[in-house]
């Protein structure tokens, strides 16, 4: 047993204990007679600091100080999907269950509840070596996901013992493993992992295989990897959870995380209730049979928001380990950092920028390299793409959070403030983004799309480039002076603006595109732009083109072509060769 | 037991630190006694083996290190709660403050509160009709929703509060409530605001929470929660539809930064705090619905943007917590145009799924939609209208102004008392909209401009 420490001083979440002690660093304490969760942040010589994860307001010096002997961890393991769990894995369900609709200090459930049993079927058999990572038992989590249950990652040898298949709770012993040190370790459906460690994986592989979005701004212009990690910088009101609800409805992973971290709590009931009424596409299941739901509200306590993001990251890697493709939104890692800001102020540690502590930048690279596409220690291939919502203050992309995320993420989303006035949704915006993975994909695109597809994409961003700098003249001088080609540029772009990146979430058939029909629109698009600039070649106004209502026709093109009805696309080229015949076009001319 | 301890350790702005405490715990409501007898309030906010911090309301000037008498209470900060607090005005500390006595009260709670558990929530989907056309169509208020009006010094925020307050209680009369908080205001505003409700007879549905200007800055940090946790008692204990009205959050964000320089924290951004998100969050997402309960608590703050800058990390800080915002705009109100909110930045988050079909109309999101998007290109036009003078624009930029200053005058512009009926602001828009032709409103589709466009229907050029 060991010896307990009582409290000396209390401070915010902030709680220190006198003397030398025997608390390790980063072990998890129970704090007070309520028990409340806290976790080991600094050790000095004469005292030991304990972050709290929950309301401090109550506590007294004297009260004693619980240690566990190891560090922060979660259990994992069938349960977690279609769940919803506050920054320390506890399940909202059950806490509300046991105190009702508000959330008071010190109340405590099992990640995984212990009395639900599951059909196992049993992957090894006595006399078999094992090693950690191997998958030893299957139960069906939810009707989409099957759970593969590992071996922990630091046991292995051989198998001395193992229960027949059947039903079992998460907390059976299914089978025993004796090591070479002659040590029997029991194996359940579920083990504990300690959150701030990641999880070993055989090696890293190279990111060659996108994660469909189905959002046209992103796959087409600014793709992300599977195994990737992206940063979605924007100011209130531009749309980052709208965005990131979009990915996390509609990307082709198998399991999602959804982190709400310090935001509001609305969005996470939204959520919650969103994913469970839409059916993925792909199983035909309710969204939230793939999707854990991590809800650290704003008002709930700062050093549980802290943890959040590592109690998501981990379940993440844990789902990857079974060979599974998870997608990890974060929103937002700006509060995540503002967390580590106001603990560190608490401890008076020197700030570097902004009051932010020191080690911010490695902190967030730490955070963004547990993202990737691995061949795992059982030999599976699975993956963690992280997508990180940023707040920058006052809409100021040189902040430090920011500033910091871009250096450690390949891809970077923009948003921006001028779009989203114009409820032009997703606000990304097209210059300041970004992608590094483009060169990495363009062989998976070739490949499963269309060999033109980086080519169409290509021609696709010089208009929107060329646009924005005839744009800075426009502003001047207004647009009848420019030349007839350079209006023609600029009516394409209006239609690849508002009729291919603007994208309706609302609307049933818009809300995901597949990459053919970005493609297929993108060549009607481009074929309609050469076509017309083959006709001002030969000194056509361009006024008669216009009054076609061609462009127009286009720019409706994503509503009145239904996501399974591909072949009207064909419609359109009859459409443009017949409107812009030689002797229509020179009737109009007239 | 009860221990008075005698004189103080240090006295620091509105900070006391006592010595040779036992058993003090953190965040305890403790009774300071002066030698003249009066007595203060406050709190613990710091504790280091046997010296505590107290952060004292209604500030320390008067106590001196040896006549003071401490007593801690063994509680946190509680409000007495009961069905008579409507009607009633309260201090800034929640003691009454019109004469008419002490509360009896039937329950005391915490004024910190809890937060609510994300799955007991209901997601909010009414709307509540302010009978204002800005609002109501393109920034619809939606019962449950926290929704602030970011002002400047000046501009007439506090006529739309009222506004607000008048139309909305007619709109939403079943067991409506008023819950009005008022940080660092001025004497003459906060009556003002009471005058208002008087004439709009609703007193008797309001329960006022007054912490003037020249009150101490301390308890301006308190009022919000005691104003919250009266909220949260009408609504979830009561089943009132609560409005809270906060009112100036600028003032009270102020008080927080001298109250944390005092303590000597190190600052975040000009100089507030580092914890200036959470303490925000902590009073803005008490608003919402629950699971079980018939009521609900619905916030309107009010803050003034310093010099008018959004990015200020008040208004911008608020921006990220809150679900949405209504912005007011200096030239609007400076042409005279009532209430000045100024569109494009103005959003708000819930509207999506409290509109359409069975809440308000069917055509109301493309409506609003187009609306935004016109008016988006209407300040485009301006701009270039700026530089090359109005008479050289196209045709169709200066029908976008046309459109733009009609819009202003007649959508945005209303009367102080006018309250339209949303099917007046809906047609109005159309209306509005009928100016410009068919072709330019791309966010509408074909059968929604049969049923309510009354412009020109230009053929589609394909058949030219």
């Amino acid at each position: 047993m060991m010896k307990n420490s009582l409290i000396y001083g209390v401070n915010g979440p902030v709680v220190t204990v006198l003397g030398k002690t025997d608390f390790a660093m980063n072990e998890m304490v129970f704090v007070g007679e309520k028990r409340l969760l806290g976790e080991v942040i600094k050790i000095e010589d004469d005292r030991t600091v304990i972050q709290v994860y929950e309301e401090t307001s109550g506590l007294k010096p004297g009260e004693p100080v619980y240690a566990t002997g190891a560090p922060m961890s979660i259990m994992l393991g069938p349960g977690l999907l279609s769940n919803i769990f506050d920054g320390v894995a506890n399940p909202l369900n059950a806490i509300r269950d046991q105190r009702g609709s508000f959330i008071p200090a010190g109340v405590r459930a099992d990640s995984l509840d212990g009395t639900i049993t599951r059909s196992v079927h049993m992957l090894i058999s006595e006399g078999e070596t094992v090693e950690g990572g191997k998958i030893f038992a299957e139960c069906r989590e939810t009707a989409s996901i099957m759970h593969r249950s590992m071996v922990p990652p630091d046991v292995s040898g051989k198998v001395i013992r193992v229960v027949p298949d059947g039903e079992y709770t998460v907390h059976a012993t299914l089978a025993v493993v004796r090591d070479s040190a002659g040590k029997d370790h029991e194996l359940s459906l579920c083990q504990v992992w300690p959150i701030r460690t990641p999880r070993p994986m055989k090696k890293r592989l190279a990111l060659s295989r996108p994660l469909v979005t189905g959002q046209r701004v992103i796959d087409t212009l600014f793709p992300i990897a599977k195994g990737g990690a992206a940063a979605i910088p924007g100011g209130f009101g531009t749309g980052k959870t709208m965005t990131q609800h979009q990915l996390a409805k509609w990307c082709d992973a198998d399991i999602i995380i959804y982190i709400g971290c310090g935001e509001r709590g609305n969005e996470m009931t939204d959520a919650l209730t969103e994913f469970r009424e839409l059916t993925d596409p792909r199983s035909g299941r309710p969204l939230m049979d793939r999707t854990v739901l991590i809800a650290n509200t704003s008002n709930m306590p700062v050093a549980a928001r802290e943890a959040s993001i590592y109690t998501g990251i981990t379940m993440a890697e844990y789902y990857r380990d079974m060979g599974y493709h998870v997608a990890m939104m974060a929103d937002s890692t700006s509060r995540w950092a503002e967390a580590m800001r106001e603990i560190s102020g608490r401890l008076e540690e020197m700030p570097a920028d902004e009051g932010f502590p020191a080690y911010l930048p490695s902190r967030l690279s730490e955070f963004y390299e547990r993202a990737g596409y691995t061949e795992n220690l059982n030999g599976t291939e699975g993956s963690v793409t992280v997508i990180g919502a940023v707040s920058p203050q006052g809409s100021d992309f040189s902040e430090p959070v920011t500033q910091n995320t871009k250096r450690f993420t390949r891809c970077f989303w923009a948003l921006d403030k001028s779009l989203a006035y114009a409820r032009h949704y997703p606000a990304i915006n097209w210059t300041d983004s970004y992608s590094e993975y483009l060169g990495d994909l363009a062989d998976w695109y070739k490949e499963n799309v269309g060999e033109d597809f980086m080519a169409c994409r290509g021609e696709i961003s010089e208009l929107l480039a060329t646009e924005s700098s005839l744009m800075e003249i426009v502003k001047l001088i207004g647009s009848d002076v420019l030349p007839d080609d350079q209006k023609l540029i600029i009516e394409t772009a209006r239609v690849i603006r508002v009729g291919f990146l603007q994208q309706n979430a609302f609307h049933a058939d818009d809300t995901f595109v597949s990459p053919e029909k970005q493609l297929k629109m993108m060549q009607v698009i481009l074929y309609l732009y050469h076509k017309c600039r083959e006709i001002l070649m030969r000194q056509v106004p361009i006024s008669a083109i216009l009054s076609k209502g061609l462009f127009d026709k286009l720019v409706q093109m994503k509503y009145d072509i239904p996501n399974d009805q591909l072949s009207k696309f064909d419609d359109y080229y009859r459409m443009i060769d017949e409107a812009l015949a030689e002797p229509m076009i020179r009737e109009a001319a007239k | 037991m009860i221990i008075e301890y005698l004189g103080l350790s240090k006295i620091d702005g509105s900070l006391v630190m006592l010595d040779g405490v036992k058993g003090a715990s953190y965040d305890e409501m403790v009774e300071l006694k002066l030698k003249d007898g009066s007595s203060r309030t406050g709190r613990i906010v710091q504790i280091e083996g046997e010296r505590v911090v107290i952060q004292v309301f209604e500030g320390t000037k008067g106590l001196s290190l040896v006549n003071t008498r401490t007593r801690m209470t063994g509680h946190p900060i509680r409000f007495g709660l009961s069905p008579e607090i409507i009607g009633r005005v309260f201090d800034g500390l929640g003691r009454p403050a019109d004469g008419l006595g002490e509360i009896y009260p039937l329950l005391k709670r915490d004024i910190n509160g809890s937060p609510i558990n994300p799955v007991a929530r209901v997601y909010p989907k009414n709307y509540i009709r302010t009978g204002i056309s800005s609002i109501d169509c393109l920034t619809t208020l939606i019962r449950g929703q926290k929704l602030p009006i970011f002002s400047g010094s000046g501009m007439k925020h506090n006529e739309l509060a009222v506004q607000i307050v008048r139309q909305a209680s007619i709109s939403d009369s079943e067991n409506f409530a008023i819950v009005f908080a008022a940080m660092g205001v001025k004497n003459d505003v906060a009556d003002y605001f009471r005058r208002s409700f008087e004439k709009a007879n609703v007193m008797n549905q309001v329960v006022m929470f007054l912490n003037h200007a020249n009150d101490p800055i301390v308890e301006r940090i308190m009022t919000p929660r005691f104003a919250l946790t009266a909220a949260e008692y009408l609504a979830f204990d009561l089943d009132y539809n609560v409005l809270v009205i906060l009112t100036d959050m600028t003032s009270y964000a102020e008080a927080l930064r001298e109250f944390s320089s005092s303590k000597g924290e190190i600052p975040g951004r000009k100089g507030f705090p580092g914890y200036l998100y959470s303490d925000f969050a902590s009073i803005y997402e008490r608003a919402g619905i629950i699971e079980g309960a018939k009521g609900s608590v619905t916030q309107i703050p009010i803050l003034t943007m310093p010099n008018d800058d959004i990015t200020h990390p008040i208004p911008d800080l608020t921006g990220y917590i809150t679900e949405g915002q209504i912005v007011l705009d200096r030239t609007l109100d400076t042409i005279g145009v009532y209430p000045p909110v100024s569109v494009l930045p103005s959003l708000s988050r819930l509207m999506k799924d409290g509109i359409g079909a069975g809440y308000t109309r069917e055509d109301h999101s493309m409506l609003a939609n187009q609306l935004f998007s016109a008016y988006a290109r209407v300040q485009d036009a301006k701009s270039l209208a700026g530089v090359i003078g109005e008479d050289e624009l196209p045709d169709s930029d200066k029908r976008l102004l046309e459109f733009g200053k009609a819009f202003e005058a007649r959508f945005i512009n209303q009367g102080a008392s006018e309250n339209r009926t949303i099917e007046q602001t809906l047609d109005l828009g159309w209306e509005l909209l009928s100016m410009l032709p068919r072709e330019e409103l791309d966010r509408v589709d074909d059968e929604t401009i049969r049923k309510y466009y009354k412009g020109q229907q230009t053929p589609s050029a394909i058949t030219a």
